[in-house]
């Protein structure tokens, strides 16, 4: 039995009132990325880099909405500078990240970054939420959500590429 | 060359009777320009964020799709987020104008030349990621239709507006980031911002 977490995390974020949600795509993000276009409620906005999701967020909240951004964790390198606007102005900012570089990676091109990713997006002021079982991701992110916009703060939820299960090239290509 | 429009004088013009527009202010002289024109609740002034006053105009365009929303940032703030241009293109907000004040220099940091100073053309660039208009004004002559466009015209509309490469003093906003934000929200969404 499989457990269809990325519906759950959709679920999650149309609950929580997510209207606007940026990202870079990413092969473990690829059916919550299909459920956020299919859903009206929402607009899915593809960004041609993760930092530009952090601009659309805070003018998002500046106005009134709530966002989410969704990339892989080698994404996390291009957002660093943009978090410190985040966390100067105090703009709710959850971020779901799936991991790459971590559990059984094919790339060592992606293990630098990946390696980094906690302590990079720790040392930034975000709150880091790992989460390496796909029956805790929803709680997890609901949890995250509930942080971001009632304290006004940056949180990410880390996704376990154990989750994502994929590992090699061909698996991902096929995807 | 004929006579170079003065930065001050462009970003006056453009926000004179402003109404009900958001602003987003770039980072650098853009910003002190917009604030020498009047500070505002509803203008984001940016002290930093470099490359992302566009993108935070589409957010707030994307939000607020009611409202007119302009982005007035520098030509070096513009080229550090070139690939906003293609976002707001494939987004095409209607009600968002995005307007660099291009002196061809990054002026905070000893006015070295941009590419702008090189024969980039911004507005070409905004016009091939699917903007809807894309001019760039030279002249005194091109900044009422501007500003009426800003305030009108269906976009997204991009305009770079040539300005003279000079010094002039700082007019500074406020810089406590969480106090411009909350007071944007609350000049936007009444006292319920503070509930959100």
């Amino acid at each position: 039995m499989t457990l269809d977490w990325p519906l759950e995390i959709h679920r999650v974020l149309s609950q929580a009132h997510v209207r606007l949600v940026g990202y870079v795509p990413d092969a473990g993000h690829k059916r919550l990325i299909e459920l956020c276009h299919a859903d009206h409620a929402m607009r899915a906005v593809t960004l041609t880099t993760e930092e530009d999701g952090i601009g659309l967020a805070t003018g998002g909240w500046l106005a009134g909405e709530r966002s989410v951004l969704l990339m892989q964790s080698s994404g996390v390198g291009n957002i660093i500078n943009a978090l410190g606007t985040v966390r100067e102005c105090r703009i709710p900012l959850p971020m779901i990240v799936t991991m790459r570089g971590e559990h059984g990676e094919f790339n060592p091109w992606q293990v630098p970054m990946g390696q980094a990713t906690p302590a990079v997006l720790e040392a930034m002021g975000v709150v880091v939420h790992p989460v390496r079982e796909a029956d805790q991701l929803g709680a997890a992110v609901d949890a995250a959500l509930r942080l971001a916009f009632n304290s006004y703060a940056a949180v990410a939820v880390l996704l376990s590429q154990r989750i994502i299960g994929i590992k090699s090239f061909q698996e991902q290509a096929g995807q | 060359m004929s006579v170079k429009l003065n930065r001050r004088d462009v970003a006056a013009a453009l926000l004179a009777d402003r109404g009900t527009l958001l602003v987003i202010a770039g980072l650098g002289s853009t910003a002190w320009d917009c604030t020498a024109a009047g500070d505002h609740p509803l203008t984001f002034p940016l002290w930093g964020a470099m490359g992302q006053a566009a993108m935070m105009g589409l957010g707030l365009a994307l939000a607020q799709p009611e409202r007119r929303v302009l982005v007035i940032t520098g030509d070096g703030e513009m080229l550090m987020g070139l690939g906003s241009l293609a976002t707001i293109g494939v987004q095409k907000p209607e009600n968002l104008s995005v307007v660099v004040i291009d002196n061809e220099r990054y002026g905070e940091t000893g006015m070295q030349q941009t590419h702008t100073a090189h024969g980039v053309d911004l507005a070409a660039v905004a016009r091939a990621c699917g903007f809807t208009h894309a001019e760039t004004v030279t002249a005194t002559q091109g900044l009422a239709p501007l500003r009426r466009a800003i305030h009108e015209r269906p976009g997204p509309n991009f305009a770079a507006v040539k300005v003279a490469a000079e010094k002039i003093p700082l007019v500074l906003p406020p810089r406590d980031g969480a106090l411009l934000k909350a007071r944007f929200r609350r000049a936007l969404l009444g006292e319920a911002a503070d509930q959100q």
